[in-house]
């Protein structure tokens, strides 16, 4: 009976260290949460607050009733979602051979064949967005090559519209496609393949049929990553758009920089925050977010 | 050379001479990821204000000009030192989070690092404005100390994120074997498990100070006066014209990134043997 009891106590007081262990070692995360909730969570829930005052400072609805009736703000969001797709179209469509290609190399010269995607990615946006402008001018690099290999007799308006902002936003964002596709393609069990070859498929076939859906994940994940992060983009269109494409991101900053509108800006930020917390939401419920965030770098 | 063209690929038994345009798409592929920016680096040597390639004529004016000009050095001075201050914040406190989630097993665990990711998944404009709006409050704008905050959440992400991963591929029966022996935890980790991942935890001090030294929105608006920041500078010197300083700047950059990424890649394999 005595014995029962110990054990019983002993098996509480076990249980009880183990919660406090589990608990300071998560503790250890705590200045993390401090810097995080100083420099983010406040700052942001300060902005949710920001965009229900009124320019009387009285709680209303004021500031998204007129984001709702501005045809301006319409065309901005539309504007946003558009450079947003197409940047992603556009690096499936370019970064998927890449990454099928790598997958297949050998390990050490995919190693160095992977240096051309890394470098890019460590390479300042800034300066990568600066040397396009220079490439894509009216005088420069490649109207003047196109000019000369006569494909083309005038300059192109290659830059300060749609054209360029696409240019630089899918050299930006393709290694964020390619390195998890890259991931996802290398852990396809090539056994698949060997079977369908054995079953009699062709070598496209069995593309097309076996390899092409075991690396939807990967693609989903990649594309997932680029349109996010293109709904926010603010440099590269600032630069490369000449002022022809304003993206939800450039409102922000021109309403806060040049009217001093934070209730207007706080808005259109919550508005933008919901949409990616919504679309990262959704997707989440197909692709596991640790899939996409694990891995690359 | 022929032979190579018949013999197969893959596990599909497709031949290489078969892939050949795959091998062709993909070279063309990966020279336009990388061209376009090193394009620059024999731009920034030109003589001329219109940058040509190749240079007519070679000369060090616009590096001259950058040396030489007192903001841009001030600039870069307020950027190397954010940099190093984000690094030096962000790395331990990051290992600290990444060792904590990895041992914990409390149930808030995948709570606190989906909140510890967040600074990357949402729009950086928001915590911008957001953190202009609460240093203007605290007295804090264009201070190093505002700027190496909001540097340091953007920069936690990917320090978690790097560490993490090498936790999770460290074998923690090796930390209990050493406690058992009789190590505190804290010995325990600083001489077993540290070392053992320590070129992840290097390649994490990388990133976090890359993405200080690289970051442009964020000290758009916190960053300014004497501590306005590299990037920024350029940034406003790009809206207004093509300034060929620019690409002397930039070229400095490409080689900061280039070996900082090449130290990366070479640790990686040291740790790999």
């Amino acid at each position: 009976m005595t014995g029962e009891l110990t054990s019983h106590l002993n098996q509480n007081a076990l249980k009880r260290q183990a919660q406090r262990e589990r608990l300071s070692l998560l503790g250890l995360t705590s200045p993390a949460i401090i810097i995080i909730m100083i420099a983010m969570v406040l700052p942001v829930g300060w902005l949710f607050y920001l965009s229900f005052l009124s320019d009387e400072g009285v709680i209303s609805l004021t500031n998204y009733q007129r984001m709702l009736d501005s045809k301006a703000y319409t065309r901005i969001f539309l504007t946003t979602f558009k450079v947003a797709f197409l940047t992603t179209g556009l690096c499936a469509l370019i970064g998927y051979p890449l990454a099928y290609f790598l997958s297949q190399l050998p390990e050490r010269i995919a190693n160095i064949c992977l240096l051309t995607v890394l470098l890019p990615f460590w390479t300042s946006l800034l300066v990568r967005t600066y040397a396009w402008l220079v490439l894509l001018q009216r005088k420069g690099l490649v109207n003047e090559w196109g000019i000369g290999l006569g494909l083309w007799d005038e300059p192109l308006p290659l830059v300060h519209n749609l054209n360029g902002t696409l240019i630089g936003m899918v050299h930006i964002m393709l290694p964020f496609l390619i390195l998890p596709l890259y991931g996802s393609m290398k852990s396809i069990d090539t056994n698949y393949l060997k079977a369908a070859a054995n079953l009699g498929a062709t070598p496209t076939q069995a593309f097309w049929r076996v390899f092409m859906p075991l690396s939807f994940p990967g693609l989903f994940a990649g594309a997932l990553i680029v349109f996010i992060l293109s709904l926010g983009f603010f440099v590269t269109p600032a630069i490369l758009g000449g002022g022809k494409v304003i993206m939800v991101a450039m409102q922000i900053t021109r309403n806060i920089e040049l009217f001093f509108n934070w209730g207007a800006s706080s808005a259109l930020g919550v508005v933008l925050l919901l949409i990616t917390l919504g679309i990262l939401y959704i997707s989440s419920r197909f692709v596991s977010l640790d899939n996409i965030l694990g891995g690359h770098r | 050379m022929l032979n190579w063209f018949k013999k197969p690929a893959s596990e599909t038994q497709i031949t290489h001479g078969a892939r050949l345009w795959l091998y062709l798409l993909a070279g063309i592929i990966m020279l336009l990821l990388v061209l376009p920016t090193v394009i620059v680096i024999p731009m920034s040597f030109s003589e001329s204000q219109y940058l040509e390639f190749p240079p007519r004529e070679w000369s060090l004016r616009w590096y001259e000009f950058y040396f030489g000009s007192e903001a841009w050095m001030s600039a870069t001075r307020t950027s190397l030192l954010a940099g190093f201050l984000t690094m030096l914040v962000a790395t331990p406190i990051g290992t600290m989070a990444a060792y904590g989630l990895a041992t914990s097993t409390h149930a808030l665990v995948r709570f606190v690092f989906l909140l510890m990711i967040t600074p990357i998944m949402i729009p950086v404009i928001l915590i911008a404005i957001g953190a202009f709006y609460v240093y203007v409050q605290l007295g804090i704008v264009n201070t190093m100390l505002g700027l190496v905050v909001a540097h340091t959440i953007l920069a936690l992400p990917l320090v978690l994120i790097v560490v993490s991963a090498a936790l999770k591929s460290f074998d923690m029966s090796q930390e209990r074997a050493a406690r058992s022996l009789g190590a505190s935890r804290l010995q325990a980790f600083f001489l077993v498990t540290l070392p053992q991942i320590r070129f992840s935890v290097i390649t994490a001090a990388l990133l976090a100070f890359l993405t200080s030294f690289d970051e442009v929105i964020v000290a758009m608006f916190v960053s300014g006066g004497d501590n306005a920041t590299l990037t920024r500078n350029m940034f406003n010197a790009l809206r207004d014209q093509i300034d060929p300083t620019i690409a002397s700047i930039s070229t400095i950059m490409i080689l900061v990134s280039t070996s900082l990424l090449l130290l990366t890649q070479f640790l990686g394999r040291k740790k790999n043997k």
